[in-house]
């Protein structure tokens, strides 16, 4: 009798497979981790997009605040729904914002601005995906916080909703205050 | 019936319109080079483009995509390797990006199950003829040799 339960075991196995491979099927890839989870932000040098004349660079993300970093553009509509949790997130949380106007123009980035708030202390101006390709951008929106030193601790793909904000972004940004 | 037969040329038409968009979509390139174009060739075609529903960047036209053949493009003329363009590329994109994923510590059960499932299966296929030969070739014991004697003769006396 025992040795005929042992007949089972291929197919308890299998099942266990089946199951653990299952779950694999339900797993929506657009929220996988940046490969930049735990490394530091990359190294660049850009003009703002306040001023050409301005250059920022990597110095921006090591003055030892915790730092919220927003990938948005003019063109896209979901960077327009989540500005009022980002002004949120600047004005009554206090968190340290900056953005990157991301394959837009100048004009364009700054008409944004002006018509959805600016929660940004500075916006870094990307045009040709230099910064945005370092950091493996997809898709606006895209949100990373970096804390003091300039290591990237979070990363979040697409539009962060109110709930997403108390759930998800503050409990982080807790953690790496 | 009749309304497949109707719809079958209208879904036709439409999947044509979309491959003919698809094919507009991606840039030519001149290569001086076969063997690097070639390489350009087998490079876009192995990595996943990160944004689109598993489409490799040579035949997608999400700008992601185009920007990371633009990138392939640059770095072959540079004159680094297809590991090194690999690597920069998962470097930013993550593991994602490939379709073979690299052998490593978090990939190694992917790797190693169906090897180790077919030396699991042959050693137990080994086990199992073994058990049965030593079963067939071992000899009757006395007890055993008495009984099967007694129901020959019960046989042939019947």
């Amino acid at each position: 009798m025992k040795r005929r339960l042992l007949l089972l075991l291929p197919l308890i196995g299998f099942l266990a497979l089946s199951l653990f491979l299952y779950q694999g099927l339900s797993l929506n890839p657009f929220h996988r981790e940046s490969a930049l989870m735990a490394r530091d932000f990359p190294a660049f040098d850009l003009a703002t997009l306040e001023s050409p004349e301005r250059r920022v660079d990597r110095s921006l993300f090591t003055s030892g605040e915790l730092t919220l970093v927003n990938v948005w553009g003019e063109w896209c509509p979901e960077c327009k729904r989540e500005m009022p949790q980002l002004l949120d997130l600047a004005h009554r949380h206090e968190i340290r914002m900056i953005g990157i106007s991301w394959k837009d123009t100048r004009e364009k980035g700054l008409g944004f601005l002006e018509e959805f708030g600016n929660p940004f202390e500075v916006n870094i101006f990307d045009p040709d995906n230099e910064l945005g390709f370092e950091l493996g951008v997809f898709g606006a929106p895209e949100t990373f916080l970096v804390d003091g030193g300039g290591v990237i601790r979070y990363h979040h793909t697409g539009y962060i909703s109110p709930g997403e904000v108390r759930e998800k972004i503050l409990p982080e940004v807790q953690k790496w205050r | 019936m009749a309304l497949i037969r109707l719809l079958l040329p209208v879904l036709l038409l439409s999947l044509l319109a979309v491959g003919t968009v698809h094919a507009g979509a991606v840039e030519v390139r001149e290569f001086d080079d076969p063997v690097m174009e070639q390489r350009y060739r087998s490079l876009t075609a192995s990595m996943r483009c990160p944004t689109c529903e598993n489409q490799a960047i040579n035949d997608s036209d999400a700008p992601v995509s185009g920007d990371m053949r633009d990138r392939i493009y640059l770095l072959l003329q540079e004159g680094v390797s297809d590991i090194e363009i690999r690597d920069h590329m998962v470097q930013r994109f993550g593991d994602y990006v490939l379709y073979n994923p690299r052998l490593e510590g978090r990939t190694f059960l992917l790797w190693g199950l169906p090897a180790g499932l077919v030396v699991f299966a042959a050693i137990l296929v080994v086990l199992i003829v073994r058990s049965r030969r030593n079963a067939s070739a071992s000899a009757l014991s006395a007890e055993e040799r008495r009984r099967l004697q007694a129901l020959i003769n019960r046989e042939r006396t019947e």
